[in-house]
């Protein structure tokens, strides 16, 4: 029994747990406000609310039901639009009405729940923050102009909302219905009467599954027919630290939980700008960390990231622990060095010293996949000489590359327009990218080229007359 | 009338209580239709197995065509389409066979098991080789005026070249789907999300065989059509109809949108040549061009998308001699279909090309050639039409006043001086665009009103709500008509058996055919009521009576009648309070034969400017800003159509930069889910999106005045292109760019920096040789 609070109402779910939250909500209670649009998180149509506690608080996120195993929704509150229907239209709703952000109708309830968790945020006040919220969600018909008007409607109400007490305030104002004051008291109720298992069954039988978000992409009847083990919730999978000088980051640490914490910003000053090029709000907070690294996608952003930095990876085998390089952890297409009964337990990094800088470029900057993704990191000596290289590159490869030949390359060197030059004659050595549908190879292998002197520029600007003359066209 | 009343539908849009076909509760014994479908692009069945299929727990049966009680045909202008295939298989996606099952699972899970044998035959994914094997979807055609091939003799410049524009994924937010059941007599009823409930309920009639009056089609919504569901959400409704009629249960059949994308076809793309003449100052004295559109593996309605490029192959622009000539080639994909502008776009940016072709090659500014050109009262277009009510020239110059280009341009200027690796770019985009179908037929609706006799209205059209408002729009004209408050009105769903023989909600039409057949119904009522008020209540037959805010006005005084009394004694009275309303579009005629004629009720105009900054490291762009004069004439309704006008914008600059619809050479969709066809997202759009209101007297043929406003603005996204290659030309002088939309952050980074062996233009599919 999977049991979880939907909006007022206490479950107790005999589903199967790899199945969806959007096929239960919709299917099993008949809530029909959330629509499906692609069952694969990219339209944000099924967008709901998930409430949780979170050292002690109880913290509201946004997530696409579509890509959410029920077995996920264990101890929490899950809302759906119904949840925060009122007798009269919620501000947020009223917003949407005002402004005509809504004309089909069908993409609505999704907007109407990402910035209904916008304004459960407690920190959350600025106009950018309350776009960022419906960076998921699509609407085909609006042109989006209606939406911001709403936004910006919100914001100005976001005004007077205290920094504590949130949903107190928020109650108050009927933004959500009186019965969420009484939400945490319950789950906490409610966790109590779970026996949260802390140490995850590993088997090769079952289905290990993070977030979801790319497997129930893949393969959604594999997930809902086997027996799944849910790691998204275990405890000390979840812990980001510093130790002995380098960073731990658990594996059920989502994309979310990495981008706002302090430790890691202390070490990546532009991380808000690279998380943004990543996904969309509510994938980033379901999405985990080793659910990006194990599923060995090409373009995988997190692999990508996390190799320039010269990564490694902690797997665990039923007890057996053993730690492999991530630029050694990818053997093929869809191939890792992880056996059948193995998990990656943690990703261990060294904070970069110097400039480390991630790019990325698709068809749509946001909530897409890259054409070409790379990271850098250079570390230099007083005399400007380079010390450590580390460069990485996605789509042109079958798995995500660590450019071994050219980081070594640039080892030693000072840089130049002659060392750039011969740095992407190596690099071009090192490729194999192929057309699909993200770009032709030899768009791939240009645009690598060009992220490779975007890196070299955020490194030092004084290199603009440099890297023009490289780019003469 | 209250102007500024939001959409109808807003509050139950937000709070999720409005039904689409998906939420519509379902009857005891549902079943669910999975679609099996052809592997590849072009072959022929050897053998097809599903005997394991259909031992597969959970299913209760398998449709192939053969099962199919009347006529295996979907085709709506031609009948080339079948719903099943037989033993030839034309795109991949066709349907082949029909898996019915208790639930969904047991139906995907069947479709595994199912084994066919096909032998494989050549694939064409190209018009132009299409073309050259003969093979077309219908009779070309050809538009003449003037002596365009003597006129280039005089012409100081002439220039050639060669424009394509790639597909479009409809992306409606809610897929194609239908929900069907059995009802008395061999009948059946449908709820489909479809923007034709008559094309539905005649596939249907034609697949099952039996007459239109057996099948009734309800449509409550659309989530989202474009277009997309003019035509081809027909096969759709067939599919649940057929297995709800013959196994007598309840039958939904709702494509996942994988399927649905991989399975339907989309706007389509073209691949054309243009020749353009000038003289020494600047008049455009010749244009010829040749259209190769790319149909897809069966008609469905592109031969009247073909002829709507025709229409518009001059855009806003007056040539004195021109000919152009589409061509209707069949390929290998799915049968492409409606996408709004309806082929207006695609013949509109091949003028745009050869005219900044032009304007480049000499040396002036495109903006220069296109002002020199503009339409004006009095012109003839190629088609044969007068132009009247013309505001080409008005709305050009409203943008030039209303958003400074004088200044825009100097700060353009600077800032590319003073940026080595960003450069902006700006374009005008004119739009003139004809309303009407284009087939004289199809301008003709009906309405129904009932009176009811606590004074409460109900409104039957022929109009589908999809998002565009025209449910509000009708409310709107009902509302009017009585002087009644809106809240007495509701608009009941569309359905055939109240309102039969309707045309498509498309052509940006549906208010203004529905909405005076609505009027025409209304003011049948209002004069019977009228009549009963001056013969039996009052016996003042000379007085002039009117309604206002529900009061009776009996020679501008107020009377002791309102709405609700007069209609309860006119009941007591036994006056009929309904009313059938028709409407058929005055004047219009078209000659297919000569290709001449009067097809459009009127025309919408209006320019766009649309500037734009380019990243020239990284071949990505931002649109800066799209600002609009646009023509809407006296509006009943400007948020709604201010939506109308900022959606289609942005949809049209999706078609001009991200979205694109790829295949392979072995006919496969590879862009086939929102991961790999990317529509704009919020962070996407211009960060502004000015439109400026043009006032004016707007046409007699529009509902109140107030023009049609569904496809026009789509064609702004068109500058975008032009701003983007503007930018990019800034950078490098020396770009080779082809006129070749979509202008990806892929064609703009190979733009840039010309890579040798990079020009690869890839269109619509990755191929060897290239198409432009």
């Amino acid at each position: 029994m999977i049991r979880f609070i939907l909006n007022n109402q206490l479950i107790e779910a005999g589903q199967s747990s790899g199945s969806t939250v959007l096929d239960y909500i919709r299917y099993y209670k008949r809530l029909v406000g959330t629509k499906i649009g692609c069952r694969e998180g990219d339209c944000g149509a099924c967008t709901i609310l998930v409430g949780d506690l979170e050292n002690g608080d109880l913290v509201y996120r946004s997530m696409t039901s579509c890509l959410m195993p029920l077995g996920n929704a264990s101890g929490k509150h899950i809302v759906s639009v119904e949840g925060i229907n009122q007798h009269e239209l919620t501000p947020v709703q009223q917003a949407m009405v005002d402004t005509n952000g809504t004309q089909c109708g069908f993409c609505t309830t999704g907007f109407v729940m990402s910035l209904t968790g916008f304004v459960l945020n407690e920190n959350a006040k600025q106009y950018e923050e309350a776009i960022a919220s419906i960076d998921g969600n699509i609407c085909r018909c609006t042109g989006y102009k209606s939406i911001e008007r709403a936004a910006a409607i919100l914001v100005q109400k976001m005004a007077g909302k205290p920094a504590q007490g949130t949903i107190d305030w928020l109650v108050e104002h009927d933004f959500i219905p009186d019965y969420f004051s009484g939400i945490k008291a319950r789950l906490l109720q409610l966790r109590e009467s779970i026996n949260k298992t802390s140490s995850p069954d590993i088997s090769s039988e079952k289905i290990m599954i993070g977030g979801g978000t790319d497997l129930i992409v893949q393969k959604p009847h594999a997930v809902k027919k086997t027996s799944v083990e849910h790691l998204f919730d275990t405890g000390d999978l979840k812990e980001i630290s510093l130790e002995d000088g380098h960073c731990h980051i658990g594996a059920s640490v989502t994309v979310t939980e990495f981008a706002e914490s302090k430790l890691i910003n202390g070490f990546f000053p532009d991380l808000a700008r690279y998380i943004k090029l990543i996904s969309s709000t509510p994938i980033r907070n379901m999405a985990t960390m080793a659910g990006n690294l194990a599923n060995a996608s090409p373009i995988g952003d997190m692999s990508i990231f996390f190799l320039a930095l010269d990564s490694e990876l902690l797997l665990n085998n039923k007890g057996n622990k053993r730690t492999i390089k991530l630029s050694r952890f990818y053997k093929a297409y869809k191939q890792t060095d992880m056996a059948a009964d193995e998990i990656i337990e943690r990703i261990i990094f060294k904070p970069p010293q110097r400039v480390f800088t991630f790019e990325k470029v698709c068809k749509r900057t946001y909530l897409d996949i890259a054409s070409v993704n790379s990271a850098c990191q250079l570390q230099l000596d007083k005399d400007g000489m380079i010390t450590e290289a580390h460069l990485s590159a996605g789509g042109v490869a079958p798995f995500p590359k660590y450019l071994a030949n050219t980081a070594a390359f640039l080892t030693g060197k000072k840089i130049s327009k002659e060392t750039i030059e011969q740095a992407i004659d190596i690099m071009n050595n090192e490729i194999v990218p192929i057309s699909d549908a993200r770009g032709t190879a030899a768009y791939k292998r240009l645009l690598l080229r060009q992220l490779f002197l975007a890196h070299i520029l955020s490194f030092d600007k004084n290199l603009i007359e440099t890297v023009k003359n490289i780019l003469q066209p | 009338m209250k102007d500024n009343s939001g959409n109808i539908d807003a509050a139950n849009h937000v709070t999720g209580r409005s039904v689409y076909v998906d939420d519509i509760p379902v009857m005891e014994g549902v079943l669910f239709v999975k679609v099996f479908d052809s592997p590849v692009a072009h072959g022929t069945i050897k053998s097809i197995d599903f005997s394991a299929a259909a031992r597969v727990e959970g299913i209760v049966k398998i449709f192939s065509c053969k099962d199919i009680p009347g006529e295996n045909q979907i085709g709506g202008i031609i009948p080339d389409e079948p719903l099943l295939a037989d033993t030839e298989l034309h795109f991949q996606g066709q349907p082949v066979l029909l898996v019915v099952a208790e639930n969904e699972d047991a139906a995907e899970e069947a479709i595994k098991c199912i084994k066919i044998e096909i032998e494989s035959l050549p694939v064409i994914t190209d018009p132009r080789e299409a073309f050259r094997q003969g093979k077309l979807l219908s009779a070309s055609r050809k538009f003449i005026k003037g002596d365009a091939p003597n006129a280039f003799v005089s012409c100081k410049y002439i220039f050639e070249g060669r424009a394509c524009s790639g597909g479009q994924e409809h992306l409606y937010l809610e897929t194609q789907g239908a929900y069907a059941y059995p009802t008395e007599h061999g009948s059946v009823k449908i709820f489909s999300s479809t923007q034709g409930p008559t094309q539905v309920q005649r596939t249907v009639a034609r697949v099952l065989g039996v007459g239109m009056n057996k099948v009734e089609v309800d449509v409550t919504r659309l989530g989202g059509g474009f277009g997309g569901k003019e035509d081809q959400a027909s096969a759709w409704g067939a599919m649940a109809a057929m297995t709800a009629w013959i196994l007598k249960r309840p039958a939904k059949c709702i494509p996942h949108r994988m399927e649905d994308m991989r399975m339907t076809g989309k706007r389509n793309p073209y691949s054309s040549d243009y020749k353009i003449g000038l003289d020494a100052d600047y008049n455009i004295i010749a244009y010829e061009a040749t259209f190769y559109q790319n149909g897809g593996a069966a008609a469905d309605l592109s031969p009247a998308i073909l002829e709507r490029t025709l229409f518009h192959a001059t855009n806003s622009y007056y040539v004195p001699n021109v000919m152009v000539i589409a061509h209707s080639c069949k390929t290998n994909l799915p049968p492409n279909t409606a996408f709004r502008g309806f082929g207006g776009p695609q013949g509109m940016f091949v003028i745009e090309a050869a005219i900044d072709h032009a304007a480049k090659s000499i040396g002036v500014d495109t903006a220069m050639i296109q002002r020199k050109n503009m339409l004006d009262n009095g012109d003839e277009f190629p088609y044969g039409q007068i132009v009247a009510g013309a505001e080409a020239k008005h709305c050009w110059d409203e943008v030039m006043n209303e958003y400074d280009i004088a200044t825009l341009k100097k700060e353009i200027e600077t800032f590319n001086s003073q940026n080595q690796f960003y450069k902006r770019g700006y374009s005008m985009m004119p739009v003139c665009f004809g309303i009407s179908f284009t087939n004289t037929m199809m301008n003709q609706a009906r309405a129904l009103v009932h009176v009811y006799s606590d004074g409460s209205v109900g409104v039957s059209t022929g109009a589908v709500e999809m998002g565009q408002g025209v449910n509000t729009k009708m409310i709107q004209v009902a509302a009017s008509c009585f002087g009644i408050a809106h809240d007495r009105i509701k608009l009941e769903s569309t359905n055939t058996t109240r309102v039969a023989n309707t045309s498509p909600s498309a052509a940006s039409s549906t208010a203004d055919l529905n909405g005076k057949a609505l009027l025409d119904a209304c003011n049948q009522v209002k004069e019977r009521l009228f009549t009963f008020i001056k013969t039996e209540l009052t016996d003042m037959e000379e007085s002039v009576v009117e309604i206002k805010n529900e009061v009776v006005y009996i020679n501008d005084e107020a009377s002791v009648f309102n709405w609700k009394n007069l209609v309860q004694q006119a009941f007591m009275k036994r006056i009929n309070l309904s009313a059938k309303g028709h409407y058929a579009t005055p004047l219009i005629y078209f000659d297919k034969a000569s290709e001449k004629g009067h097809p459009f009720a009127y025309h919408v105009y209006g320019t766009a400017l649309t500037t734009v900054t380019v990243d020239c490291i990284r071949g990505t762009y931002e649109i800066d800003a799209v600002n609009v004069v646009h023509d809407f004439g006296t509006s009943i309704n400007r948020d709604i159509d201010l939506g109308q006008c900022e959606g289609g914008i942005v949809q049209g600059i999706g078609w001009m930069t991200m979205e694109e619809v790829v295949y392979n050479e072995q006919g496969k969709l590879l862009s086939n889910a929102l991961s790999t066809y990317k529509v704009p997202d919020i962070y996407a759009i211009p960060k502004k999106i000015n439109i400026h209101f043009l006032n004016t007297d707007g046409s007699d043929m529009a509902i109140f005045k107030s023009k049609a406003v569904g496809e026009p603005p789509l064609m702004y996204g068109i500058g975008a292109y032009f701003a983007i290659r503007n930018a990019v030309l800034a950078f490098n002088p020396n770009a080779v760019v082809a006129y070749d939309s979509p202008i990806t952050p892929e064609r703009v980074l190979m733009g840039l920096y010309n890579p040798v062996g990079g020009q690869q233009p890839r269109q619509w599919l990755i191929k060897k040789d290239s198409l432009c």
